[in-house]
């Protein structure tokens, strides 16, 4: 597609590649598994968490398959339990919470001050390892017959009954947490001490922000669920007493701790996102993002605000019903940091110069379902119509709104803005705009109908169902192998364009990030000349020239 | 924290060496906050149940070896003693001085597992253990119970991070003898240093919550 607005400088005709960047600098395996080149462990992660998605999507489309009919039996019920287990364990796991922060945070966030390396870049290696060997504990555990016990090891059932492979599993993910509190830390200490000269809080782009945000929640969050999980593992192997109530223990205890780092893992997966948007949103509306000093410190306080609400899962455990209250009260608060984002990203497209790329396409997909997604979250977090839609389709749809609808959305969104920075290549456009409206409407036909479906009263995790559900369900299933396909697309056009995709010359969108001024790949430094910062996101709307000679392309 | 493996030399990420220096502080700084957060939630669990369960706890509580655990304190206390001479023998360059304050601090460290050894030891013959063979007065087993878990549990995870803690002041005084640490570049030395008065601190939490309850009454 012609219609990039690039600005080629004159006298230079189509943009080459660089003859040496950080992917042709060393060739071979051992030249990737010892690298510590940040933007090398990014593409690392960016294989493994692809092979995850995959992984979770085929586990996905197997429950759908099941619930086409009323009384299917593709598998059998307790096949059906470890499949939407297994499906949370990868999809959250090892998926989302990885994909945006380890791969393009990973790549992009030292870039993005102007560093040559986040500040341990052997860390940064270990993590990788850390996140692989934990992955390998959790397919083990998948394939030598699964787990049942639900994404949330509820006990008792985790600890004393189910007789699946629970402590495989949660060595996994107790092992992959130390990835996500590595990367944490590295990014934290990354962003206070190795920015350029230049680059003061101020001026830190709204990506890094939301990475920082994420990173505190990482390093404070993560290991509370890693104590959560041994105690969950030593009470199955040793019986000590923690949580179960033959042995003493209380099961709502599991339930607190698992929950206080568990919610805030939601806005792990989310607050990434909303920078990735906030970036794509000002390039493509050629605006500074409206309101940066809010949109910055509302990432900070959905970090926080987050950190107190994980008892509005728990409104029919049996928790006092004034902790329901504060719990329900404190919940509606994150709905102010959301809110603040959402009208920010609006009031920058009013009157902004907006283009219609892929990226902006996924931009505006997010904007719209997270809004969506996040408004249902304050039905859910009203005491009296969370009792009623309790366990039903209706929270499956809310969070996958937010999970799929936004957190996978920004994802695409930024793996299309900065897929000519990592590969030095354009992807197709047309394509990429097509796969773009066909995960839309997948995912809206997917989804939506579970929303009604979890209304009229249909509850999560059974394999069967009531024959006036049928309908719903199969739209949903209809809408979810449409969704299949529209990230099938991405697969294949992005790798091809690694190889045959046109040369994007260092910065294809005329983007204003520090990011962009440098090749495209980078080099293994990432600057070639010492940078020093003086303005961010000096945006400025197209001129009537940039418009004709886009148009000439 | 692999990177303070790195020695004297400037890692290519950093312009000069106090930046790499403050990098690998704050590091260590943000690895403890998270150390915090994860016994944070034994301690939770912990004070649940002291609340729900006080004269199990309490009885159980008179059944550990209050003196013992007294020594390990000390023994402990000067331990850190010992580390933060170490670190100011590395600060002054006095490379000697480093290398016995650290093997005084090993030392200690070791002493200190040696007593949580045979405590655990006593526990095991006394049936003070989590499992089918826990024994304890059946009007509080089940409360003792929860007890004794939390009992092991925390001070298991405490052990665990001292033997780590002895595992990188191994690595400290190989280091140490091959002359990397000098009075300008001592980091690792510093923040070993921090972990070490860490892993401390945490038992001096443990050690009046797991062994002084309700001492006054006897």
């Amino acid at each position: 597609m012609s219609s990039t607005l690039t600005a080629p400088s004159p006298g230079t005709s189509a943009p080459q590649m660089p003859r040496v960047h950080y992917l042709n600098v060393d060739y071979g395996v051992k030249s990737w598994l010892f690298t510590t080149d940040h933007k090398r462990i990014a593409i690392m992660y960016l294989v493994v968490a692809t092979l995850f998605f995959a992984l979770g999507g085929t586990f996905a489309g197997l429950m759908r398959l099941q619930l086409l009919t009323p009384h299917s039996h593709l598998v059998q019920a307790e096949t059906y339990n470890k499949l939407f287990t297994m499906h949370g364990v990868t999809m959250i796991f090892f998926f989302l919470i990885p994909s945006i922060p380890a791969v393009l945070g990973n790549f992009l966030i030292p870039m993005m001050i102007g560093a040559r390396d986040l500040a341990f870049p052997r860390l940064n290696l270990a993590s990788w390892y850390i996140y692989v060997i934990g992955g390998l504990f959790t397919i083990t555990a998948a394939a030598t017959g699964g787990v049942d016990t639900g994404w949330t090891f509820y006990t008792p059932y985790s600890s004393i009954y189910a007789n699946t492979n629970v402590v495989l599993t949660v060595v996994g993910i107790f092992i992959t947490g130390f990835s996500s509190i590595l990367t944490g830390l590295n990014f934290i200490v990354t962003v206070h001490k190795m920015r350029a000269p230049g680059m003061t809080w101020g001026r830190l782009p709204l990506f890094v922000w939301a990475h920082y945000a994420t990173s505190l929640i990482f390093i404070l969050g993560t290991p509370v669920l890693a104590i959560t999980l041994v105690l969950v593992g030593l009470e199955r192997v040793f019986r000590i007493g923690v949580f179960d109530p033959a042995l003493g223990g209380d099961p709502l205890l599991f339930q607190h701790l698992f929950w206080f780092y568990s919610h805030p893992a939601v806005y792990i997966m989310i607050l990434p996102g909303m920078g990735v948007i906030s970036e794509v949103v000002a390039c493509f509306a050629r605006k500074r993002v409206y309101g940066y000093p809010f949109v910055a410190a509302s990432s900070l306080a959905i970090a926080v605000l987050g950190f107190l609400v994980w008892g509005h899962h728990m409104f029919v455990s049996g928790q006092s019903m004034y902790a329901g209250m504060v719990f329900s009260l404190l919940s509606m608060l994150v709905a102010i940091p959301s809110a603040i984002k959402v009208f920010n990203w609006t009031a920058t497209l009013y009157k902004g110069s907006v283009s219609f790329q892929a990226p902006m396409l996924y931009c505006f997909g997010f904007i719209g379902l997270f809004t969506i997604g996040g408004l249902t979250g304050l039905f859910l977090a009203t005491l009296g119509i969370d009792v009623h839609v309790h366990d039903t389709y209706f929270v499956i749809a809310h969070f996958h709104y937010i999970m799929v609808g936004g957190a996978i959305m920004a994802y695409m969104s930024g793996l299309h803005f900065w897929w000519p920075k990592m590969t030095g290549r354009l992807y197709p456009e047309g394509w990429a705009r097509l796969a773009a409206l066909i995960i839309f409407i997948g995912f809206n036909l997917t989804f939506f109908p579970q929303f009604i479906l979890g209304y009229l009263g249909m509850p999560r995790r059974y394999a069967f169902y009531p024959p006036e559900f049928q309908v719903l369900n199969v739209l949903s299933t209809a809408g979810a192998s449409i969704l299949g396909v529209g990230y099938l697309i991405p697969l294949v056009y992005l790798i091809w364009s690694m190889r045959y995709g046109k040369p994007a010359g260092p910065n294809p969108w005329s983007a204003k990030g520090l990011e962009w001024q440098t090749t495209s790949p980078p080099p293994t430094d990432n600057f070639i000349e010492p940078l020093v910062v003086e303005e961010a996101y000096a945006y400025a709307p197209y001129t009537p020239e940039d418009r004709k000679r886009a148009k000439h392309e | 924290m692999s990177e303070i493996t790195t020695g004297s030399a400037l890692a290519h990420q950093f312009d000069d060496a106090q930046q790499q220096q403050q990098a690998a502080t704050l590091g260590m700084w943000v690895f403890l906050c998270t150390e915090v957060m994860m016994f944070g939630g034994l301690f939770t669990g912990y004070v649940v149940y002291r609340n729900a369960y006080f004269a199990g706890f309490a009885a159980a509580s008179h059944r550990l070896d209050v003196t013992l655990g007294a020594i390990n304190t000390a023994v402990l206390i000067t331990s850190s003693f010992t580390m933060a001479m170490a670190v100011h023998s590395a600060q002054t360059g006095k490379r000697t001085a480093l290398t016995g304050f650290l093997l005084a601090t090993m030392l200690l460290g070791g002493v200190f597992l040696s007593i949580k050894g045979t405590e655990y030891a006593s526990k095991f013959h006394e049936h003070l253990v989590p499992g089918p063979d826990f024994e304890f007065d059946p009007l509080l087993r089940r409360q003792a119970y929860v007890f004794i878990s939390f009992y092991f549990a925390m001070t298991g995870l405490h052990a665990l991070h001292m033997v780590v803690g002895l595992g990188l002041l191994g690595w400290l005084v190989v280091g140490t003898v091959r002359k990397r640490f000098t009075a300008a570049y001592h980091t690792p030395v510093e923040i070993v240093g921090l972990y070490w008065h860490f892993v401390d601190i945490v038992w001096i939490f443990l050690f009046p919550l797991l062994y002084l309850i309700e001492r006054h009454h006897r």
